[in-house]
């Protein structure tokens, strides 16, 4: 089943299947050792880059901020969802720790 | 590989969408397919029409590009019943109520929660009366600004508004430029005093003098590249030309056009001219431009008026547009501020009637997101400043009414982090209760923008506050990075961001506490801008001592997890969203 992923609205959110999924403004608990000094960054979402999807796994590429250091970047491809046979599920991404991926 | 925008501009974008929205009008928000939403909002902006953001489905803003923020008689009395009749959703907003209108930074005038069943009566009536929303947003040319006293301000060295107007009817449906690789912003002026703000702009036409066949020329020097948005903040670069007035649509389509072929539509977070214009230098876009875009030999530019620029440069002069002021004619202009460029429908009506009594029944929009009623004679004038309406909207109104600015926020913003409007309202009244700015400075401006994409102008304030994010006390709170110094004039500078993420119940004490710094050490006569000069971040950063204060900030949570930030409800799912034309709402099993 096809999934239409993208990033729209100057980068605000993530559409799935034409629906808005994820927002920018979102703060994120990331492991992220390469993208600052902070153990687990508290990341502030203030773009969306791109989107992708690896097997079941929604992951988008993001600009933002961690707001312990002000570290300020894209940490890489961040899980923001789930498919299961086409449908779109969210991770409570504001309250799980999301895995970065640094891959391109 | 073209992107998704690219790919639904090149099936159906331009003048044709027209149909299409009209088709959906009539039918009803269902008639949009599932599958092809994206791609007709996408389409929908070129119309003015912006789906408003998560949790507020099948609810658009309207945006109606007034050229050169020029209303003319009858037409603001139409924007005011046309709010009233239709900018109503299901959301109160606690200060301006259930219908109004906000003048923008770049002199249009939104509308929100407008139905898509209503598009269609909604454009008849405005284009009855002259107005539209046509590439009011989208991948063209957009709203053109300027001084928008052109033609009367005293101050000009050359009316811009023939010139406006001519760019305006060229460019607007034009289909050889209605799809281009992104956004078109271009600034027309031709007062000294830098009103136009050209240097924000794409394409800036400032006045300038040239010598023509011996004699001593008006016309325009011509700018290219500026823009605030995505920390990637531009003044618009000089290529080197001035142009005749006749020969002005002539640049300007032929830079467009450039601007069509050349810029990126691989990427479009790098699809603006001031990209373009970093990778190829301001000598290449003059190169490219005189020998493939026009046909008759550029002239180099001319001496421009720039060290005369007063407007939003926070030194002696005007600043704003707010006051009373002389035309050409010996009439008068009085600029009133719009706090936060909100203005509820029936306050819309009610400075109609006063344009028509007073004045000529024109109205203007600055760049500051205010309005100005011109025409009034001197007879009249202290009539007109003595009705009440003008203690709400004053034409002296304390500094920090004055000089606030901000975008639409998570009210309705898909890209904003932040609540702004109403904040900013609060922020302005608490510091005027509070605050004294120290004596000698009377022009102080605090922009709010709820993000990256700069539409209050951040950069170019005083104090300059965007949105972001913290915690406090553990908790995730609305924040804001604060930045000074910025302003335009002869030498602009963007604001420096000295102090971030603050939490906002702490901004108006850090902005107190600054003044208070400000005052104790500024030398005499230092202007604000000045006094941030001479100081590197660090020092300007403990000058900034953020501090709980009387103040107090309702909107302290994650306003963008609401479907509105200011209904007793606001979660997500609580909102009645999607909803018919009629606003009950359309369930899934519907």
């Amino acid at each position: 089943m096809s999934v239409s992923l993208r990033v729209l609205d100057d980068g605000a959110w993530v559409s799935v299947n034409d629906a808005r999924e994820v927002s920018v403004s979102e703060l994120w608990r990331l492991d992220a050792p390469a993208f600052c000094g902070c153990d687990l960054p508290d990341f502030v979402v203030e773009n969306v880059l791109s989107v992708g999807a690896d097997g079941r796994t929604v992951s988008a590429k993001v600009y933002g901020q961690c707001i312990a250091c002000g570290e300020t970047g894209t940490p890489g491809w961040v899980p923001v969802g789930r498919l299961s046979d086409g449908e779109f599920t969210d991770i409570a991404r504001e309250r799980v720790v999301l895995p970065v991926r640094n891959d391109s | 590989m073209p992107t998704d925008v690219e790919r639904w501009k090149s099936e159906v974008y331009g003048n044709e969408i027209r149909e299409h929205l009209f088709r959906f009008a009539e039918e009803g928000w269902d008639a949009i397919p599932d599958d092809e939403r994206d791609a007709w909002f996408e389409r929908f902006k070129w119309w003015g029409l912006y789906h408003q953001r998560n949790g507020q489905e099948s609810y658009f803003m309207l945006r109606i590009g007034t050229p050169n923020g020029r209303l003319e008689p009858e037409q603001l009395r139409v924007v005011g019943e046309v709010a009233k009749e239709y900018a109503t959703g299901p959301g109160t907003n606690p200060i301006f109520g259930d219908a109004y209108a906000d003048f923008t930074t770049r002199q249009s005038i939104q509308l929100h929660w407008i139905k898509l069943e209503d598009v269609p009566d909604l454009f008849e009536t405005l284009e009855a009366n002259g107005l539209s929303a046509q590439q009011a947003c989208g991948d063209s040319w957009r709203n053109i600004v300027g001084n928008p006293m052109a033609g009367d301000d005293a101050a000009e060295i050359i009316d811009a508004w023939p010139v406006i107007k001519e760019l305006n009817e060229t460019f607007k449906g034009n289909d050889d430029h209605s799809n281009l690789p992104r956004k078109w912003k271009v600034s027309v002026a031709g007062s000294a005093d830098g009103s136009g703000q050209g240097d924000i702009n794409d394409l800036a036409l400032e006045p300038a003098y040239k010598e023509i066949d011996g004699e001593r020329t008006v016309g325009f020097n011509v700018r290219v590249g500026g823009g605030l948005a995505r920390n990637e903040e531009r003044f618009a670069r000089d290529i080197d030309v001035w142009v005749a007035p006749e020969d002005t649509a002539a640049v300007a389509g032929g830079l467009s056009a450039l601007f069509r072929d050349y810029g990126d539509r691989e990427n479009r977070y790098n699809a603006r001219i001031k990209f373009l214009v970093d990778e190829w230098g301001p000598e290449k876009i003059r190169e490219t431009l005189q020998s493939e875009y026009v046909d008759f030999e550029l002239e180099t530019a001319g001496e421009d008026v720039r060290d005369q620029y007063t407007y939003n440069a926070g030194g002696d002069g005007r600043n704003d547009l707010l006051g009373v002021h002389k035309q050409k004619d010996g009439k008068n202009f009085v600029g009133l501020n719009v706090l936060v460029g909100r203005m509820g429908a029936d306050d819309v009506i009610e400075l109609a009637d006063l344009a028509e009594t007073y004045g000529s029944g024109a109205a203007r929009l600055t760049q500051r997101q205010n309005v100005i009623i011109p025409d009034i004679p001197d007879e009249k004038l202290d009539d007109f400043l003595a009705e009440d309406l003008l203690e709400h909207y004053s034409p002296d109104p304390s500094p920090f009414m004055r000089g606030s600015v901000a975008c639409t926020g998570t009210e309705f913003c898909s890209l904003s982090i932040v609540e702004t409007k109403n904040r900013q309202v609060r922020f302005a009244r608490w510091l005027k209760e509070n605050v004294e700015l120290p004596s000698g400075v009377d022009a102080f401006h605090i922009h709010l923008s709820g993000c990256t994409a700069s539409c209050a102008q951040p950069q170019i304030a005083d104090v300059s506050l965007r949105g972001m994010k913290t915690r406090k006390n553990g908790d995730p709170v609305e924040a804001l990075d604060i930045g000074l110094g910025g302003g335009l004039g002869e030498e602009p500078q963007f604001a420096r961001w000295v102090t971030q993420r603050v939490p906002v119940d702490e901004v108006p004490g850090a902005i107190k506490n600054l003044l208070a710094n400000f005052d104790d050490q500024s030398d005499e006569g230092e202007t604000f801008r000045e006094f941030v000069q001479r100081h590197d971040d660090d020092e300007l950063a403990e000058l900034v001592e953020p501090e709980e204060t009387s103040y107090e900030d309702p909107m302290m949570h994650n306003t963008k997890r609401t479907w509105y930030p200011y209904a007793e409800e606001d979660s997500l799912d609580a909102g009645p969203a999607p909803t018919r034309a009629d606003g009950t709402p359309i369930t899934s099993g519907d």
